[in-house]
């Protein structure tokens, strides 16, 4: 009987102690972590928002965590321990079958694209695996008023009827246009610094670490034409799509379009720069918000993006050159 | 042959109590339902990578059925199987019945109330958080905790009523397993240090222990009863295997955080997780040269033996999969594999190569012994060669396809590239599964013919082809 007390209950004392050490202790203490600068708690839609999230798994698919590596550049500056105050249950998730959300509400703010997106993915990016959200939908004959129907393309629309979001779709999207990364203070970033001192290779200076030879190799005269596409599928091509018609009554098309064959770029720069919302595109008014592109690509590769818009699609405007993205950024300071 | 019992000598022998064998075929068959069900999830989640709207609609969205999968796997699947073969394996080494049967049939009913409720509230939208392995709502998960709690005490009863002085090895890993998860359990389950970040290191800590304090130990403990069983010769070493014990409950623990690297955990935490992954080289290289020098010289027996077969695999995927455990938590591995698909067929090779392989083999060997009817070698070949090969297919895809997601990533491909590239690993992914799929039909059929088929008597080292009749 001795011998039992000792194997089980022994066993059984030093595993209490060990996850008392490295469960209950940290989870205490990591639960007194303090907001960051700028980071709110949800609104009740938003939170509601988190529950349909929640609920149907997309943590299974999407990560909420920015880490401080150079290919995850991309979704933000890399997640602090104060991005996390608010957020219970946690969505850190552990795979990324599809890309990171934690700061998806300013990398895709255009609610009119979540919506035609989340009802079928492949209306928008075809090569998604995501599936359907379609019943979160409802179809109806006609609107209610003061509600838009989902401008659906043609081959992904019902036969009949007009698609408009259900209460929980709404939510759902309220609380993805609520996942922005506020800056970091100045304590942050030194806090930051020190939590990557043992990552090898830069991280969070620089813009483009995933094409670290930007200007240098860029020839004056001609463009990156490789990275110009790569860019452009990976920030553009949701929404005016790779053939660059856009998506007709949600996005403008680029091919043919004033601004990308206009002599003069200074619009196009702008575009791209700062974003752009209600405008008026070959006599169509597009609502949805266009995201500025000013803080998360660098000039070479912003003028990559413009050049490869301006030559591709049977589109001839002039090509622009890195300095006029730069001396466009400083005019509008 | 089978009265060469090698670690202690049961009292019943040959004339096994009418009730343990009640307890242990009942368990097995419940355990065969929820193999059926997980992996059946599993496999059309594996169709979906390829055709997004295959099974469309709330109730077959991805999202909802993923955790449903991971959760009827571990807790309907292999929790109940190893149960069953740790009431077998404790009643037997200690030369006596089972402590009470009917606690056994209790927690049977709570293993599986837990587990058909935890899939009906997952596929109504209903969970605790998209926190791996602990999705169910609080209330479900404390009723699996209650057939945790209902095991360990039976389980402690059995061995308490042993008929030798010694306890046999194997009853070391099945207890400490169930008393370990019990805490686990508690862990998880209270809110007060769980919010933001705090839920995090909880869920570093549980992600990692739930798998390996509870499957590993009682799989283990599997392979300490049925290799001297199978073999008619006494485990290598006896205190290596109490020195693998001691090691892994010390180093273990410690681990979880390395899931989550370059995350905003503190920098010691994951840094200590690192170390320790590497210290966990000892129990499993110390384990697992123990169960190889148990087997040494005995390659004959073993191609005549679909159980040891089923064993050896199991032994081998304890050594690799773990072994690949330690190399993914270096930071400069991480970078490539960290949220790729590579983590999806680590977690295959570990769950299916070791744990699955390791109870088939112990059912296998074990339960023909308690039921006196034998499945037939055609159906145990099946099993295995399509359950290794599709397994092969699953893990080598999912691997090759990670690296190439996660470098793809690295070279700063838009993102929808890294879809678009694994497109062909998650068909072959598919094509490896549905031979696991079928693998288990077959599994199935033999657990059927075992337990209430005419069977041939079994010999577990004689069972070659001719002998075998169909039934």
């Amino acid at each position: 009987m001795n011998k039992l007390l000792l194997v089980a209950g022994g066993s059984t004392l030093v595993y209490a102690c060990l996850a008392l050490m490295m469960g209950v202790l940290p989870g205490i203490e990591l639960s007194k972590t303090p907001a960051g600068q700028g980071v709110q708690p949800l609104t009740a839609l938003q939170a509601e928002g988190r529950d349909v999230y929640v609920a149907n798994g997309c943590s299974y698919c999407h990560t909420q965590q920015v880490r401080p590596l150079g290919q995850d550049k991309v979704f933000g500056r890399p997640s602090m321990a104060g991005d996390f105050k608010y957020q219970t249950p946690e969505l850190l998730g552990s795979e990324r079958t599809g890309p990171d959300l934690t700061n998806i509400g300013v990398r895709q703010p255009s609610a009119v694209w979540q919506y035609i997106h989340l009802y079928n993915p492949r209306a928008v990016v075809p090569e998604s695996i995501m599936p359907s959200f379609n019943w979160l939908f409802d179809v109806v004959a006609r609107a209610p008023v003061g509600v838009a129907p989902v401008p659906l393309p043609k081959a992904y629309a019902p036969a009949q009827g007009v698609v408009v979001p259900t209460r929980k779709a709404e939510a759902l999207i309220a609380y993805l246009a609520s996942l922005k990364q506020p800056a970091l203070s100045e304590a942050d970033m030194a806090m930051g610094g020190q939590a990557m001192a043992g990552v090898a290779g830069p991280v969070t200076t620089g813009s483009a670490s995933s094409a670290p030879a930007t200007a240098a190799a860029t020839p004056a005269a001609g463009y990156d034409a490789a990275r110009g596409a790569a860019l452009f599928t990976a920030h553009c091509a949701a929404c005016h799509q790779a053939d660059g018609e856009g998506l007709p009554g949600a996005f403008p098309p680029l091919k043919g379009n004033a601004a990308v064959n206009d002599d003069d770029a200074g619009k196009h720069i702008d575009v791209v720069l700062h974003g752009l919302s209600n405008t008026k595109v070959g006599g169509v008014v597009y609502s949805s918000a266009m995201p500025p592109f000013a803080d998360t690509l660098g000039d070479a590769e912003i003028a990559d993006i413009i050049d490869y818009e301006r030559s591709s699609w049977g589109n001839h405007g002039k090509p622009v050159t890195p300095g006029q993205v730069v001396t466009a950024r400083a005019a509008a300071k | 042959m089978q009265t060469g019992v090698t670690a202690h000598h049961s009292v019943a022998g040959d004339q096994d109590d009418r009730a343990l064998v009640a307890v242990f075929s009942a368990y097995i068959v419940s355990a065969t339902l929820w193999l059926l069900f997980a992996t059946g999830v599993g496999l059309l989640l594996a169709f979906k990578f390829g055709a997004p709207e295959f099974g469309s609609g709330a109730w077959l969205t991805f999202g909802r059925l993923r955790p449903i999968h991971a959760n009827a796997t571990f807790y309907g699947f292999a929790s109940i199987v190893l149960v069953g073969l740790g009431y077998y394996v404790a009643a037997r080494s200690s030369g006596t019945r089972l402590y009470s049967a009917k606690l056994a049939w209790i927690g049977l009913a709570l293993f599986n109330l837990a587990a058909v409720a935890g899939t009906i509230a997952l596929d109504i939208g209903y969970n605790d958080g998209d926190l791996e392995y602990r999705e169910w709502p609080w209330p479900i998960r404390l009723i699996f905790l209650a057939a945790l709690v209902v095991t360990a005490w039976n389980l402690i009863g059995t061995v308490a009523r042993r008929t030798s002085e010694d306890i046999y090895l194997s009853n070391w890993y099945i207890i400490g397993g169930t008393l370990w998860t019990c805490i686990i359990a508690v862990v998880a389950v209270l809110p007060w240090y769980q919010y933001g970040l705090g839920q995090v290191a909880v869920s570093g800590f549980y992600m990692h222990n739930a798998v390996g304090m509870w499957f590993t130990p009682l799989a283990l403990g599997i392979f300490y009863y049925a290799l001297p069983k199978l073999l008619s010769r006494p485990i290598y070493s006896y205190a290596l295997g109490v020195f693998a014990f001691w090691t892994n409950l010390l180093f273990y623990p410690i681990i979880g955080s390395h899931h989550f690297l370059f995350s905003p955990l503190p920098w010691w935490l994951q840094t200590t997780a690192i170390v320790f992954s590497v210290a966990m080289l000892v129990p499993v290289w110390g384990g697992s040269a123990n169960y190889l020098l148990t087997m040494r010289g005995r390659t004959r027996d073993m191609v005549h033996s679909y159980p040891l077969m089923f064993i050896f695999v199991g032994v081998m995927g304890y050594l690799t999969g773990s072994t690949q455990g330690t190399l993914e938590a270096f930071r400069s591995l991480q970078e490539v594999w960290h949220l790729t698909n590579f983590t999806v067929g680590h977690s295959h090779l570990t769950m299916y190569g070791f744990v699955a392989f390791a109870v088939w083999g112990g059912v296998y060997a074990l339960l023909p012994l308690a039921t006196g009817k034998h499945a037939g070698t055609l159906g145990l070949a099946m099993h295995f060669w399509m359950a290794l090969v599709g397994s092969f297919i699953y893990v080598i895809s999912l691997s090759i396809g990670g690296t190439i997601q996660g470098l793809d990533w690295i070279h700063g491909l838009p993102f929808i590239q890294s879809v678009v590239d694994m497109q062909s690993y998650y068909v072959w992914r598919g094509v490896g599964g549905s031979l696991m799929f079928l693998s288990h039909i077959v599994f199935a059929w033999n657990v059927w013919r075992m337990c209430y088929g005419q069977g041939v008597e079994a010999q577990p080292l004689q069972a070659l082809h001719g002998k075998e009749a169909v039934a």
